[in-house]
């Protein structure tokens, strides 16, 4: 009962109607509702198990959407919409890390693992190529005119 | 009584266990064939207590024995009967036992089937499933007993959560379980070959079966997890980047990796201490998923400290597990002699590639998902590492993977001509933009995101195509010819063939449900008709509806498409009586090409409901792509190579016949 049983959990921190944006939150002007919808998925429901506020049905998340929304009424770009967000309950609510110093392992840690094995791969073919570089050792007069015979169908 | 016998069983399998991961490891180092012999029988023992405690279990479910405290927290008298069996794993003492009847059942097939192992390997690799097995069942009788009395029963049980009452979660654990198990089989196989210090092409193609059925089972699992995700959440999500989830794709993609590289091995004597590596890595974290999720660490670091005597076991388990298996490496495999030589452009070329990208893909995965509990232990701050991570790193490394998934069975081995395997290619490349066109054209300029996944999607299955093509000389020879050559193909190549065309054809899923989705979100009343995607709904009803153990309100919607009425949606709204819990479920319509799916929300009061719509192009894609992949996996399974055994033995055979 592995891979499901903590959202499965989960669900009971979740309020229990199961739908998350409902239509009367939507803001009328559709081009404005896109896009609180593209940073309603970024941001974290700061009380449920992994899910973006677009997800859950949590009464938090729906108070951080309508604030995503009224900051949006406002005029705010994305950015500023995720800065104040961020501002007020921390970096825990991106699901997007910001790039700082306490993450710079997590971004640069795939690159430098995927460098880090480029490099050996090369240098192990550059020096296994390398050891197999010595030519074999030329055919004695014997092999040769076996390797004649060979060549000629007669053996 | 049952249960009383089901727990002695266990404690019998424990000293069993401990019998056979000690004795045939000194028979093998000492020369002695009896103690080495011992392994096999004890193995089919350990099958048989464990399973007889399994049983045992079992039985309390389905008689609904709620004396046990395991059954009444988890089940209840009104439960269907399958999700009374099925609630045997969906909690953290039945799923451990679960789990160790699978290592069980893996345990006793090396020792009934091995025929053709060198009795020494055999005796080893049984001892150390046996001390697998060892630190599992330790861990289940001290810390997670299911067969714990309670006294007095209570008149009924608090019924399994609901969302576990379903179909698709009753057989998810089960196949994740016969995955992250399986690959104990190549861990146990690569630490024997270590105490050995032997690995040789032989031992490759001992270990492939158990590689492949470990990856077709675990293949299916996530893909049936993800499945029943998709129609019971509500919202039509497939993945979620959710640690748990992660917990089970880091060892399928280190898994696939082992299957890769073993190829080597088992052709060209190659790559050999990688992987060793790669196995020991597979099961490790096959373990590290298990117990993540059952040690509660990812909900919150101080879950871990609820319970303190299962999270200390569960630490040190793994730290003699994982460790010791890597001081082993570490002390052996430098003696472990290097095998064949090939130039960078070749086939092994392509499968290091593949094993670099699904390494760093592994790497990526576990970075991401330990990272935040890394930073609360350390007190250096709190972060979320969402989807948004994950897009941006892990599929910039499977992007160049799957393209050069597509070239690579082309090139020979040794040495290759790339040039020569790009031509061959050409009329691939051509229908693949053929398709980016058509979506173009279709979609109205999406994404370019949308647009590679497209690419890639149509380079997999046409790429594996040509493949299949050029192998069989299809249109290069006479019709009757290529038939031959079709029926005369080896099952592994169909194989090949089958799970690299299904993995392009779940990324076509994959982008439609993720890129292409059309949604609504509205308030309806019966008698309104709602337009999606060329389709429209009529909304005809809602009534009440009662299931066994729930009370639900039901939608009735009809769909038709100009005109024609395709069939009858019923999404439901459900309140399950015992738990007190509400559960959407979704009524979804399947076709070849989409998914309409609609989920019923709250009313209003005044008689108009909250509805959520989808259209969801090209979704079932996904599983069937899924379906393509584990296909591929068993037919490859199939192949008579794997039966028959080893080629030293036949030749043995002959060279005494000849004699």
């Amino acid at each position: 009962m592995n891979a499901r049983l903590l959202p499965a959990l989960a669900v009971l921190i979740w309020s229990l109607p199961a739908l998350a944006v409902l239509p009367g939150e939507m803001l009328s002007d559709p081009a404005l509702e896109a896009r609180a919808r593209e940073i309603s998925q970024d941001l974290r429901c700061l009380v449920c198990q992994n899910q973006s506020i677009d997800d859950s049905n949590a009464p938090l998340a729906r108070d951080l959407r309508l604030l995503v929304r009224e900051r949006l009424k406002a005029g705010d770009s994305d950015q500023a919409v995720v800065d104040y967000v961020s501002a007020r309950y921390g970096d825990f609510a991106r699901l997007k890390p910001p790039f700082q110093p306490n993450t710079w392992l997590l971004w640069l840690g795939p690159l430098a693992v995927a460098l880090a094995g480029a490099a050996t791969v090369a240098w192990r073919l550059r020096r296994r190529t390398g050891a197999a570089a010595p030519a074999p050792p030329p055919l004695s007069a014997e092999e040769s005119a076996r390797l004649a015979r060979l060549l000629d169908g007669q053996e | 009584m049952i249960a009383e016998i089901g727990h002695f069983a266990l404690v019998l399998a424990l000293c069993v266990a401990l019998v056979q991961a000690t004795l045939p490891l000194i028979g093998a180092a000492r020369g002695h064939a009896g103690w080495m012999a011992l392994a096999g029988p004890a193995a089919l023992a350990q099958l048989g207590l464990i399973g007889l405690a399994f049983a045992a279990l079992m039985h309390a479910y389905i008689v609904s024995d709620f004396s046990l405290l395991n059954v009444a927290q988890n089940s209840h008298s009104t439960k269907p009967l399958l999700y009374k069996i099925s609630g045997v794993w969906g909690n953290h003492e039945g799923s451990m036992l679960l789990w160790v009847t699978i290592l069980a059942l893996f345990g006793a097939a090396v020792a009934a089937c091995g025929h053709s192992l060198p009795p020494a390997l055999k005796a080893r690799v049984l001892a150390v499933q046996a001390m697998i097995g060892l630190g599992f069942l330790l861990f289940i009788l001290v810390t997670s007993d299911p067969f714990l009395r309670l006294d007095p029963a209570p008149l009924n049980g608090n019924d399994l959560n609901p969302m576990l009452q379903d179909p698709g979660l009753a057989f998810h654990p089960p196949f994740l379980y016969l995955g992250y198990v399986g690959f104990s089989m190549a861990f146990s196989f690569a630490v024997a070959a270590l105490i050995e210090g032997r690995v040789d092409p032989a031992w490759a193609r001992w270990v492939r079966p158990w590689t492949l059925a470990a990856w077709s089972a675990l293949t299916a699992g996530i893909a049936l997890g993800s499945w029943w995700a998709y129609y019971t959440l509500g919202w039509g999500g497939w993945w979620f980047w959710d640690p748990v989830e992660n917990a089970s794709l880091m060892p399928w993609l280190a898994g696939t990796a082992l299957l890769h590289s073993s190829i080597v091995v088992e052709k060209r004597d190659a790559l050999k201490s990688w992987t060793i590596l790669l196995a020991i890595l597979t099961f490790s974290l096959s373990l590290m998923g298990t117990f993540l999720v059952r040690s509660g660490i990812l909900s919150s670091v101080h879950a871990f400290a609820v319970d303190p005597a299962r999270g200390v076991f569960i630490l040190a388990l793994l730290s003699v597990a994982i460790g010791g298996s890597l001081l082993l490496y570490a002390l052996r495999a430098p003696a472990l002699k290097a095998g064949g030589l090939f130039a960078p452009v070749s086939r092994e070329g392509a499968l290091v590639i593949n094993n670099l990208l699904l390494a760093s893909a592994t790497a990526t995965v576990l970075i991401g998902t330990l990272y935040p509990l890394f930073l609360d232990v350390l007190n250096a701050g709190k972060v979320s590492v969402g989807p948004p991570f994950f897009n941006a790193t892990f599929v910039p490394l499977m992007i160049p993977m799957v393209a050069a998934m597509v070239v690579g069975p082309l090139l020979p081995w040794k040495r290759a001509d790339l040039a020569g395997a790009l031509t061959r290619l050409a009329l691939a490349g051509a229908l693949t933009l053929l398709v980016v066109l058509i979506a173009c054209w279709q979609r109205g300029g999406p994404s370019a995101m949308a647009l590679a996944g497209i690419a890639l999607a149509a380079w997999a299955v046409f790429g594996a195509l040509a493949e299949w093509a050029g192998r069989i000389g299809l249109f290069r020879l006479p019709a009757a010819e290529s038939l031959a050559r079709a029926r005369a193909l080896p099952r592994a190549a169909w194989g090949m063939t089958f799970a690299h065309a299904g993995l392009g054809v779940a990324i076509a899923g994959m982008v439609g449900a993720s890129a292409w989705v059309d949604e609504r979100i509205l308030t309806a009343r019966p008698g309104d008709v709602i337009p999606l995607a060329g389709y429209s709904l009529s909304f005809e009803s809602v009534g009440e509806a009662t299931g066994p153990n729930y009370t639900a309100r039901r939608g009735r919607f009809t769909v038709s498409r100009d005109g024609h009425v395709l069939g009858i949606l019923e999404p439901e709204q459900r309140h399950y009586t015992v738990t007190g819990m509400d559960l959407t479920h979704a009524a979804i319509r399947t076709s070849a090409t989409d998914d309409l799916y609609l989920a019923l929300g709250d009313g209003d009061g005044s008689g108009a409901l909250t509805l959520r719509l989808y259209h969801h192009p090209l979704v079932p894609w996904l599983w069937f792509g899924g379906l393509m992949m584990v296909a591929g996996g068993l037919l490859s399974l199939s192949d008579r190579r794997l039966r028959i055994g080893a080629p030293a033995t036949r030749l043995r055979a002959q060279a005494a016949a000849t004699a």
